[in-house]
């Protein structure tokens, strides 16, 4: 047993924290801890960086431009990132599509989308939930009916984040009612320009429209845009669920998210003293601290155990939960700390590029929307009630 | 012992539940979000025409009641339907207080208030006053027949649209001093007064007050020069009710949402209100907002009580039904799934009134620590 990172894990970090200092531009940092929307822009600046340095999709393989990084390795990556309110990486075709396109596309596929997704030719967006089909996945109905070389694909897919911005979406689609739900699923590539397609809006509680719902009035989609099997696509979006979950726990941002807490308690005043010197207060600060300082080594633990090969089961189930919760938490004291200023309603203020004064202090205005939106982190990727029904069946069995 | 309406309540109660369901109606929202003051006039002439604003003040006031339970229907129904009408803000703080204060003169506006034809709002918090409600460093310096004004107040609900607002500003004593408060009545578009407007995320509007040198006559003094501490905390009390009143009846519309969706979504084949999972959790639901409705019940039993009787109640009931509120506003949208993260959905509009209710009259850790003074210290 040994809680501290080897000579080369630690040379790693210092790597890693040295290009941070040098390339991560000072205007992303300023808009992610203001609590400003990224733009398309932002993103694909941060990405084209990360892509010179051959970091944009370190857990790639080398053969197709990663660096096959180990699980500690990409802990260590997305913790510094996260600390240093880097921006997100978009994770649609460089942690979903991209890896299952490696195991399962044809030479072809793999050729022609990998290095546009690398190069920012493309933003996948991803075509997985329906209105009928949110946490029963296998319950999709948008169909996909062969016709010569093409498929006619018809139906309605929801919950598509930042599809606004997406040139491209891989979709679930049903070719098959014959067995059960599972056995006819497919696996397709989609042009969003294709005729057919409409993309609208949906404005979430915190007034920001992050997600849509995209329609499908038959669309004609070529044949080889198919991955895989046809009616075996279940098994490839399972593969891309075990992707999607690494760095589940997110606990750099529940790091970033405590200090930005323990920031604004400082700087609250309440009854003449500042908030976190209030017992009430600084006990919930300090409740959720604690449990995150024991999640960070849950996540450490299962971290070690897959960079040692044995892949992570329903362990990322529990962290999910209990990453979930903690970042709640934090959202929800940050709200609570900032008092009455928690009120105004603030979307304008929080616009990128907005000259709008908030109306409070600038730490208060995001606030209130960052705590409604996270709600969502219980609810996407599965569930927390999903993922309880997971380590149910999976460690007890039962 | 008796826990029943009265037959004038039940008549207010059902008049109210029937017109609010049908005025808030699904397309009224949309409507009321994109008017100007965040609010329907419309609607807030119908309800002074039916006598709501008149219930919350006694008949000596010129209303009808004014009693704990009458505040208490009141404001439930209007939780019910996620309304944003600003009632609190123009009757039970701005009416109250000058019904309190006010001379002959002022108290013609208690008329017009229930008449529906004039609104208030009440600047009293400041910037880092947060929620401490004898924090005033506003201001008020007499100069020869006049008084003059400096100060911010911090997010008063309804200043746009209220002719008058009620200022609260220190004449003597230091900053946290209950003595040395005044109140004044000032006409929102007097000279020195800006206004700042923002809509809120709960709904309905506020504004940011800014005082430079606003110089008011001596008849613009509500009450007692020094001595509004009192009257501020009263209709505090009575504000309080009347918003958890209010959370209440959001609570019980969320939880009948929430309970419809669990019979009506399907997921793997069956209604999710088949797994046992979620019935327990809106079992928990059902039984914290029962503990809240009592405590709602037990402070507007003890809202004419003396004030020290009266504050524990205030804080146990305000504590109570912020943490309720929280669970409630979360369980109801992770019961929903992504659909009760919509502004499109009835539900995001009435969990995030809910939770907003936490940042107003003070929060759960403010009336934890005073109920500790107040009760078990």
């Amino acid at each position: 047993m040994d809680l501290n990172y080897t000579e080369a894990e630690l040379t790693f970090r210092d790597e890693v924290r040295a290009f941070i200092k040098a390339k991560l531009p000072n205007h992303l940092v300023d808009r992610s801890k203001q609590g400003k929307s990224l733009t398309k822009e932002d993103f694909e600046e941060w990405h084209a960086i990360l892509n010179a340095q051959g970091w944009l999709a370190p857990n790639w393989p080398k053969e197709f431009g990663g660096k096959a990084w180990n699980a500690v390795e990409r802990h260590i990556f997305e913790d510094e990132m996260t600390k240093a309110n880097a921006p997100r990486v978009v994770p649609f075709g460089l942690s979903m599509l991209g890896p299952v396109l490696q195991a399962f596309g044809t030479k072809e596929q793999q050729d022609y989308y990998l290095p546009r997704i690398l190069n920012g030719d493309d933003w996948w967006c991803q075509g997985y939930s329906e209105p009928g089909a949110g946490s029963d996945l296998a319950s999709v109905r948008t169909s996909a009916v062969r016709e010569g070389d093409f498929f006619i694909v018809n139906g309605q897919k929801t919950w598509t984040t930042l599809g606004q911005y997406a040139n491209k979406i891989f979709c679930l689609v049903r070719t098959s009612k014959e067995s059960k739900p599972q056995k006819g699923i497919s696996f397709l590539l989609i042009d969003m320009d294709t005729p057919g397609i409409e993309v609208r809006p949906i404005v979430l509680i915190d007034g920001t429209p992050e997600v849509n719902e995209v329609f499908f009035d038959n669309v004609k989609v070529p044949v080889r845009n198919l991955v895989g099997e046809e009616n075996k696509g279940w098994t490839y979006a399972k593969y891309l669920l075990t992707h999607e979950r690494t760095n589940i726990a997110g606990v750099g941002f529940a790091n970033a998210g405590l200090e930005n807490l323990k920031r604004i308690a400082r700087l609250e005043q309440s009854s003449g003293k500042p908030l976190i010197a209030n017992p009430y207060f600084a006990s919930r600060i300090a409740r959720v601290e604690m449990d995150l300082m024991a999640m960070s080594t849950t996540n450490l633990r299962v971290v070690s155990s897959a960079a040692a090969g044995h892949a992570p089961g329903a362990e990322s189930s529990m962290l999910k939960i209990k990453g979930t919760v903690i970042r709640q938490e934090i959202n929800a004291l940050t709200r609570t700390a900032v008092g009455p200023y928690a009120m105004p309603f603030a979307s304008e203020a929080l616009e990128e590029g907005s000259n709008v004064e908030p109306v409070g202090p600038n730490y208060a205005a995001p606030a209130t929307a960052q705590y409604l939106n996270n709600r969502k982190l219980s609810i996407f990727g599965g569930s927390n009630e999903i993922q309880r029904g997971i380590i149910t069946k999976a460690i007890l069995e039962l | 012992m008796n826990f029943d309406l009265t037959d004038e309540r039940q008549m207010l109660q059902d008049g109210l539940r029937r017109y609010l369901a049908d005025a808030y109606n699904a397309g009224a929202r949309k409507s009321i979000d994109e008017a100007e003051v965040g609010f329907s006039e419309d609607i807030w002439n119908s309800l002074a025409d039916m006598g709501v604003i008149g219930a919350l003040f006694s008949e000596e006031e010129g209303g009808f009641s004014g009693e704990g339970f009458d505040i208490a229907l009141v404001f439930e129904e209007m939780g019910r339907v996620g309304a944003q009408d600003p009632l609190i803000d123009t009757a039970v703080l701005g009416g109250g207080l000058i019904s309190i204060l006010g001379n002959g003169g002022q108290k013609d506006l208690v008329e017009a208030i229930i008449t529906g034809s004039q609104h208030l709002a009440f600047a009293h918090g400041e910037p880092t006053s947060r929620f401490d409600l004898s924090n005033v460093s506003t201001t008020a310096k007499q100069s020869d027949e006049m008084y003059v004004l400096n100060g911010r107040k911090a997010v008063v609900v309804n200043a746009p649209s209220s002719s008058h607002i009620i200022i609260s500003a220190r004449t003597s004593g230091d900053t946290t001093d209950t003595s040395g408060i005044s109140l004044f009545l000032v006409k929102s578009d007097a000279d020195g007064v800006t206004r700042r407007s923002y809509p809120l995320v709960g709904g309905g509007h506020a504004a940011e007050v800014t005082l430079s040198d606003v110089a008011v006559q001596k008849d613009a003094l509500l009450g007692v020069e020094g001595e509004a501490f009192d009257a501020i905390s009263a209709v505090n009390a009575k504000a309080t009710l009347a918003i958890c009143a209010e959370a209440l009846g959001l609570m019980e519309s969320i939880k009948t949402l929430t309970n419809e969706y669990l019979k009506t979504r399907k997921q793997f084949g069956v209604p999710i209100g088949k797994f046992q999972a979620l019935q327990h959790r809106l079992a928990d639901v059902l039984i914290e907002i029962e503990q809240a409705r009592s405590a709602v019940i037990n402070l507007a039993g003890h809202l004419d009580a003396e004030a020290s009787v009266r504050d524990v109640h205030v804080s146990a009931t305000k504590n109570l039904i912020g943490l309720t509120a929280r669970l409630v506003a979360e369980e109801g949208i992770q019961m929903h799934g992504g659909i009760g993260m919509t502004m499109e959905y009835d539900l995001g509009h009435l969990a995030k009134r809910l939770t907003m209710i936490d940042h107003r009259f003070g929060d759960t850790d403010y009336h934890m620590e005073r109920f500790i003074e107040l009760a078990v210290a």
